[in-house]
């Protein structure tokens, strides 16, 4: 199987693995391989987590059965090569809802247990790990090991979050949420500014479910992090409506030769996005497809950052120093005239996940594409890093494709600790540069 | 609603066109070699809101299990409608070449187990006046090629026995349906370099479907291996020699 064919989202750094392999069934054991084995779930991950290159990639795209549903319930036991937009298709007629989503569907269950994710919902709801029940792991001493929040306990915490490194996840069992319809109610209010975010954050996290906020990551000055504030709730059932949209939609069909998104275009296409409406404030009902994955439209709409791929930053930063991290991580990509169009920001909550290795915590994360424009891109986000560990925050693995070993162990300090289950027989792109004490995040500049 | 037996039902592609299947509400029997992944297939389809599914182990290889694993069928079902012969091997040509056992092997699976199949099912269906046959063959049929001419001419057998099969059975009402797919990534070309020809067993799946619901005699797919497959059948020899295919 060709291997180009396994990219992480970010296209960078280049997937080159030894060789994939498929299983067709539920897998009792590991391949016998001589070179490091990596679950590949997706490729919705941004950097090198979901990249094994000289190793055995496991492509888990065809474990993709359901186990069993009870609709009563709400509990579901799936193969972890399932896609969350599988689950959506098959619960939300039946009035359930994921506990978690992140910001796309075509994510697998196992992709979203290893690297916890998180949505708009985190101040209620947490991590989706928070909402595993029961995991099944196989590890390379043959052994089979059903991890429960209360079983194995250990196992569980170590592999939620746990980068596909603990072993190879098989089936998990997962609490849905009950909805009563498709729909959200959706509320959307410009703000001007940072401390504006801020004030609508508190006002809006006890009474709205999914929170979260788009940010013209191109202004300064007096405009500085001014944006969109979203908040939006489940709506009650609205009876038989048409679904806006399937999973359908055109596919961005080539790599443009450069990126699209590039100073050219960067401020034209976040001022026309900050001005898109008249009125400060709407509100209005959406099926919950576009509101929860707009990007979706779009098939590999990262096709468009050009060859040299993109590369994403997320970092969270407590609350303790929040306002200021993000005006000092705001001011320093206007003033490089980097970033692009996609820039979040959003307000964690205190719901502990039980990931030994989970990216978040209380504080505000901010996240961001940029294009890859080689040292200069990597520069800036190393000056990112500078702030985020001075504010005691943390940079989310999924999205990462740099960070320096020394700025991993300060994010994530079970690490030593998670080190102890790691199985020997895994490894990922990304295990390998952040246990490389020479690893200092600028030495790997490369395209 | 129709009442589908499939033969072969571990096959990647045969289980795409189960989950559409019981999106139109079908009652399926899935028979199989593997029994722990009969059950894994059958338990995801009830999920997906199967509410008839049963299964039963049976090597196809063995002549002798057709009849009453089809009774067993029956009786689970209430009666057939549908019978889908999905499974199959894609042998190494190399070792066919070079033992006549291994392509004989290869003939059996292919070919004539899967005549032994159709001739019961056909007689049933006669009898009972209605019905749809459907098998998989394969591109490789329409044009003996030295890559894979074992496994290509007993896919041909198929055909031309499916097709004599159709004009038999079209008095009878009995609808007989070739399928006919190009490249699709599943487990039988795991280790070939997937180019852009490949389809997916979703794609293939959902064609074999369409083509079930509309009795289509001769189904390609996707459908653009029609031409190409024109024009391979149609090369002249004295190119066709020289050609790596
Ligand atoms: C448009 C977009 C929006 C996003 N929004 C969010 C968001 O809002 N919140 C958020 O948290 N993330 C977000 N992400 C990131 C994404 O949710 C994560 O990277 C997720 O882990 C990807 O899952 P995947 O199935 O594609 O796994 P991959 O990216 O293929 O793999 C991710 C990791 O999971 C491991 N893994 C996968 N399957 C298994 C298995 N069966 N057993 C063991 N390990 C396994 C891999 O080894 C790897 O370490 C977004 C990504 C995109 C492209
Ligand atoms: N993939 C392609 O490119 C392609 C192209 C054209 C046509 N086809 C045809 O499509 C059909 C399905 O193949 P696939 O692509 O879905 O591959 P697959 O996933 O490998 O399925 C092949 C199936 O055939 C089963 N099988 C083999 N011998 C059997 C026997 N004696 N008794 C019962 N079952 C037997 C196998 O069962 P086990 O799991 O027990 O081995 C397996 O489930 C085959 O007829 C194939 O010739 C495939």
């Amino acid at each position: 199987m060709s291997a180009s064919s396994h990219p992480s989202w970010g296209r960078y750094p280049a997937s080159r693995p030894a060789q994939v392999q498929r299983p067709g069934a539920r897998p009792s054991a590991l391949p016998a391989t001589d070179t490091p084995v990596l679950a590949y779930g997706n490729g919705r991950s941004y950097g090198d987590s979901c990249l094994n290159n000289d190793g055995t990639l496991l492509d888990m795209g065809s474990l993709d059965r359901f186990i069993a549903f009870d609709p009563a319930t709400g509990v579901i036991e799936c193969e972890a090569g399932v896609l969350l937009a599988d689950i959506l298709e098959l619960v939300v007629p039946q009035g359930w809802f994921l506990p978690v989503t992140p910001g796309t569907q075509f994510v697998s269950v196992g992709g979203a247990i290893a690297n916890d994710v998180h949505g708009k919902n985190h101040h209620m709801a947490g991590t989706f790990g928070c909402h595993v029940r029961e995991l099944e792991l196989l590890r390379s001493d043959g052994s089979t090991l059903v991890c429960t929040p209360d079983y194995n306990a250990e196992w569980f915490a170590a592999t939620v979050g746990g980068l596909g490194l603990t072993g190879l996840l098989t089936r998990a069992t997962i609490a849905l949420k009950r909805i009563e319809g498709p729909h959200m109610d959706v509320d959307t209010l410009r703000f001007s500014n940072l401390d504006e975010f801020f004030q609508l954050s508190a006002a809006s996290d006890r009474d709205y479910e999914y929170t979260v906020a788009w940010v013209d990551c191109s202004a300064r000055g007096a405009n500085l992090g001014r944006g969109w504030f979203m908040r939006a709730n489940h709506k009650p059932a609205l009876g038989q409506q048409p679904d806006p949209r399937k999973r359908g939609g055109p596919t961005f069909p080539f790599v443009t030769p450069v990126s699209m998104i590039n100073p050219l275009t960067l401020r034209p296409l976040n001022t026309l996005y900050f001005r898109r409406k008249f009125k400060p404030r709407s509100r209005d009902t959406q099926h919950y497809q576009p509101y929860f994955y707009p990007l979706d439209g779009i098939k590999h709409w990262n096709r468009a950052y050009g060859p040299n791929g993109f590369l994403q930053y997320q970092c969270v930063v407590p609350h303790a120093d929040a306002r200021d991290a993000v005006a000092e991580l705001l001011e320093r990509i206007a003033a490089a005239g980097a970033g692009s169009f996609l820039s979040v920001l959003k307000v964690f909550g205190d719901v502990q996940s039980p990931g030994l290795m989970s990216f978040p915590r209380p504080g505000v994360t901010l996240a961001l594409d940029f294009p890859n424009r080689g040292r200069e891109t990597f520069e800036l986000l190393e000056a990112l890093d500078d702030v985020v560990r001075a504010a005691g925050g943390a940079v989310y693995p999924a999205k990462d494709a740099r960070m320096s070993a020394a700025a991993f162990s300060e994010y994530f300090p079970n690490l030593e600790r998670f080190k102890t289950f790691v199985d020997p027989a895994f490894s990922s792109n990304f295990w390998r540069r952040v246990t490389d004490p020479h690893n200092d995040g600028k030495s790997k500049v490369r395209k | 609603m129709r009442k589908i037996l499939i033969v072969g039902a571990t096959s990647t592609i045969a289980e795409q066109t189960a989950r559409c299947f019981v999106a139109s509400g079908d009652a399926l029997f899935l028979t199989g070699r593997n029994e722990a992944r009969l059950k894994a297939i059958a338990d995801d389809l009830k999920v997906r809101g199967a509410s008839n599914v049963a299964t039963q182990v049976m090597d196809a290889d063995d002549l002798s299990a057709h009849a009453p694993m089809i009774d067993a069928a029956e009786a689970a079902l209430g009666g057939l409608d549908t019978v889908l012969v999905a499974y199959g091997t894609l042998p190494d040509q190399q070792a066919c070449a070079a033992d006549p056992a291994a392509a004989v092997a290869a003939w059996h699976t292919n070919a004539v187990s899967v005549v032994a199949l159709l001739t019961d099912i056909a007689n049933r269906f006669e009898r009972q006046g209605h019905g749809t046959i459907a098998a998989i063959s394969s591109v490789a049929g329409d044009r003996g090629r030295a890559s894979n001419y074992v496994y290509g001419s007993a896919k041909a057998g198929l055909n031309a026995f499916m097709d004599g099969l159709r004009h038999r059975l079209f008095k009878a009402g009995v609808q007989v349906v070739t399928i006919r797919p190009g490249m699709v990534d599943t487990p039988m070309t795991a280790d070939f370099d997937k180019g852009p020809l490949f389809a997916s067993p979703e794609k293939v799946g959902g064609d074999i479907h369409k083509a079930i619901e509309k009795g289509t005699a001769v189904c390609y797919t996707p459908g653009f291996w029609r031409l190409i497959m024109t024009i391979i059948t149609a090369l002249p020899r004295a190119i066709f020699h020289r050609t790596g295919l």
